[in-house]
């Protein structure tokens, strides 16, 4: 039955975040943007305390492959067929409170991810466990290099076996999270490499560099638009030897490229997460814009002959139809991918009208407040360079309009490049 | 629990209809808008069908189908697919029984629910909209006063257009304001054609819709006793009889995109240019993309507000944002699909440009579909 209603545990979920969106990221919100590569660290602090537990339980279920224990603190967390969506909720709210400190949340974010898609139980239990103990921790995932972008099947990084270990060589930026991972903390970068260059996309294997690692060097801290909080790094690799069993799933260059497919896959999942966390900042600005208004008494007229609207009023509205359109399609993927249902398509299609939508809304909400808007008194100019973000990483507009593209006319990528 | 999934009785509804749009509506679209006129025995095959107001329940003659504006919302999509037009036609009767299933007083039901389940296509229609700029449903230009005068009977005054099917309507649903502006303010009265004062005009010309007739109406002092009013003393909930119009105005628009991006599509994957489908050029390909995502973005706030119908609530932001951005889309979407065809779009041997025209008008349409 098609129904909207969101499930108990979810509203409850939902609820927390905004409280703690409310007074542990809100009131620093600019703080952080002002300083940028500044540390929150009482929010780090505050973030890792409260969500320790759950880490913890879920790292020991997903080295057993067991779901956790009833009467754990994991247990406000609903049965997995919901995760994707619950991980969604959550994110939107976060990112209405901040998104580059959302970004920044110590936690085993995109590095955790690869490493519970693929990883041996044995390898989960040596990467992930370390989120449930001791001090705050990152791991990041480094795909990107100066000269591949999207296009990752052209990566250039190598890794050549040699005895016991792996031998890393290459050069890794718009590492999100790159530094606090490996340099600030006790936690990890996936990287992906290839060991076999003449075997393209079937070469691309990824494997797990521990932070201080010798032979791996920060190189330097990117300055950006927005999402200040957030530490995106270059990250080189020189001879950097990492043990032979931290490559994550089959060290065999199989013809078909199967593992490669298998971390595209995980796009499917991080796709609508970017897309949700678009939609907070995109509702952050415009309920902003619509107290305003409605604090000057300019509430638009729902109702009323679309013709008769005020081009405020159009716009307001336009905005809300866009910011809701694009949630229903970020929930509608990840339905799909708790229903695991294949949601390539759906993915794409969220996190292009979430980016898209998002960037628009913040432009709008600038525009409307007129000088306001444009002062950094407000959080509106840094919601808007915040937002941009969403329309360029994991994949641009473009690259998610062209897999929708391929999969509506039933093209592969040589029938339409 | 949030679901996208329709229930298997929706997803039975959805294939009667889609088959019904293949065999009796797509086929005649063309020839249908040629001619401004329906197909010959349309309305018949239609009715006998049973989809328009399958909702009636079984207790007033009805087929007892669940009302629910989701299932409504999935059933226009489909039949809109098929041409907008003939699915306007089809689903005219809806404009009267479900206003009157809802609000109808029992002698109000009694009088006119047999025409409505009896077994030929019933000839009656609502009007709503009104021909000027300045046309508002919350804010109609056509009065009903009731007059002492006039022996506590009201006195209808005003100017409709659009009214659908009204050619050869044997019974009008007039809506009309008591009083000033506002959704609350707006009743409905039951007109019958031979009302003294009521003029019908020769069919309207208009930019699409051809296929079905539409006329306008003159209400010049025209007097109907408050057994006319609909729901009596009662009288109905305009807002909530607007946001179901929305929803299926929405619905249609989601349903007649889906039509011109779907031709669009495989025309691009046959159309060859420099040796390759059009389809394998990104600028194409592209603007295909968007158009699938859009029609889904908009058939998702339709199921959103309809959804929100059907828990109780009346959901006027809802469905006035869906239908917004439904109309906005379908209007895009029609247009992209005219450009992928180029110069064959803009020929009418192509059904791209009719799809073009109709949807320009869904903005047009308050009222004149329900679910």
């Amino acid at each position: 039955m098609i129904d909207f209603e969101q499930i108990p545990a979810i509203a409850q979920m939902s609820a927390m975040m905004r409280v703690m969106a409310t007074h542990q990221m809100r009131p620093i919100a600019r703080e952080m943007d002002e300083n940028e590569h500044s540390d929150p660290t009482p929010y780090f602090e505050f973030i890792w305390e409260s969500t320790k537990g759950y880490f913890k339980e879920n790292s020991r279920a997903s080295a057993k492959g067991t779901p956790p224990p009833e009467g754990t603190p994991s247990k406000a967390v609903p049965a997995p067929a919901t995760a994707q969506v619950r991980q969604c909720v959550v994110i939107e709210q976060m990112s209405w409170g901040d998104a580059g400190i959302y970004l920044s949340t110590p936690n085993p974010g995109l590095g955790g991810a690869a490493v519970s898609a693929v990883a041996t139980p044995e390898q989960k239990e040596r990467f992930l466990k370390r989120f449930g103990e001791g001090k705050p921790k990152w791991a990041a995932m480094a795909i990107t290099e100066p000269g591949c972008g999207s296009d990752s099947a052209a990566i250039s990084t190598t890794a050549v076996l040699d005895g016991d270990s792996w031998v890393i060589n290459g050069s890794k930026i718009f590492v999100t999270g790159g530094k606090r991972a490996v340099a600030d903390s006790e936690g990890f970068v996936v990287v992906w490499a290839t060991v076999d260059r003449s075997a393209g996309r079937a070469g691309i294997k990824s494997f797990v560099v521990e932070h201080h690692t010798p032979g791996m060097t920060v190189l330097k801290v990117e300055k950006k638009h927005g999402i200040r909080c957030s530490d995106t790094a270059a990250i080189v690799f020189e001879n950097c030897r990492i043990p032979k069993n931290n490559l994550l799933g089959s060290a065999e260059v199989v013809e078909r490229g199967e593992g490669f497919k298998g971390a595209m896959a995980t796009f499917d999942a991080t796709r609508p997460a970017v897309a949700a966390s678009a939609i907070g900042i995109g509702r952050a600005a415009l309920e902003y814009v619509q107290e305003r208004f409605e604090g000057a008494g300019l509430s638009p007229r729902y109702g009323i002959s679309p013709q008769k609207l005020t081009a405020r009023e159009r716009d307001l509205m336009m905005m809300e139809a866009n910011l809701k359109a694009s949630w229903l399609l970020t929930l509608r993927a990840a339905w799909m991918g708790d229903q695991k249902v294949p949601n390539n398509l759906e993915a794409s299609m969220c996190k292009a009208k979430a980016g898209l939508a998002v960037t628009q809304v913040t432009q709008k909400a600038v525009e409307m407040m007129g000088p306001e808007g444009y002062s950094r008194k407000l959080l509106l100019e840094k919601w808007m360079r915040d937002a941009k973000i969403n329309d360029i990483f994991e994949g641009t507009q473009q690259i998610n309009m062209l897999i929708i593209a391929r999969r509506i006319l039933g093209y592969s990528k040589d029938q339409l490049k | 629990m949030y679901s996208f999934d329709p229930t298997d009785e929706q997803k039975l509804i959805i294939q009667t209809a889609r088959d019904f749009a293949a065999k009796h509506i797509r086929p005649y679209a063309h020839d249908s808008d040629e001619k401004s006129d329906l197909p010959e025995g349309f309305l018949a095959a239609s009715w006998e069908l049973g989809l328009a107001t399958g909702a009636i329940p079984e207790s007033l003659g009805g087929a007892g189908l669940p009302r629910s504006a989701v299932t409504g919302a999935l059933l226009v999509e489909e039949l809109a697919c098929g041409d907008l037009p003939l699915a306007l036609a089809m689903l005219v009767p809806a404009l009267v029984a479900y206003p009157l299933v809802d609000y109808g007083s029992e002698p109000q039901k009694k009088q006119i629910l047999p025409v409505l389940t009896a077994g030929s296509f019933p000839r009656v229609t609502a009007a709503l909209v009104e021909p000027s700029m300045n046309y508002d449903a919350a804010d109609l230009a056509t009065h009903a006063v009731r007059a002492e005068s006039a022996g506590g009977h009201y006195v209808i005054s005003g100017h409709k257009c659009l009214v659908p099917l009204g050619t050869a309507a044997e019974t009008f649903l007039i809506y009309a304001a008591e009083g000033g502006a506002g959704l609350d303010n707006v009743q409905a009265f039951i007109v019958p054609r031979g009302a003294r004062g009521l003029t019908v005009s020769e069919k309207e010309k208009n930019m699409g819709l051809r296929a079905v007739d539409s006329v306008e109406l003159v209400l010049e002092g025209v007097h109907v006793p408050p057994s006319s009013r609909l729901g009596e003393a009662k009288g109905i909930d305009f807002a909530r009889v607007m946001s179901y119009s929305r929803i299926a105005i929405a619905a249609m628009g989601v349903g007649l995109a889906r039509a011109a991006y779907d031709y669009a599509r495989e025309y691009a994957k046959e159309r060859k240019a420099f040796g390759e489908p059009i389809a394998s050029r990104q600028a194409i390909a592209f603007m295909l993309a968007e158009m699938a995502v859009e029609i889904d973005a908009a058939r998702l706030l339709v199921w959103e507000a309809a959804w929100q119908l059907d828990k109780g609530n009346t959901a006027t932001k809802e469905t006035y944002l869906a239908r917004m951005y439904s109309d906005a889309m379908a209007l895009k979407v029609t247009d992209n699909a005219v450009q992928v065809l180029g110069g064959h779009g803009y020929i009418r041997d192509n059904p791209v440009e009719a799809w073009l025209r109709h949807a320009r008008g869904l903005s047009t349409f308050d009222g004149m579909a329900t679910v």
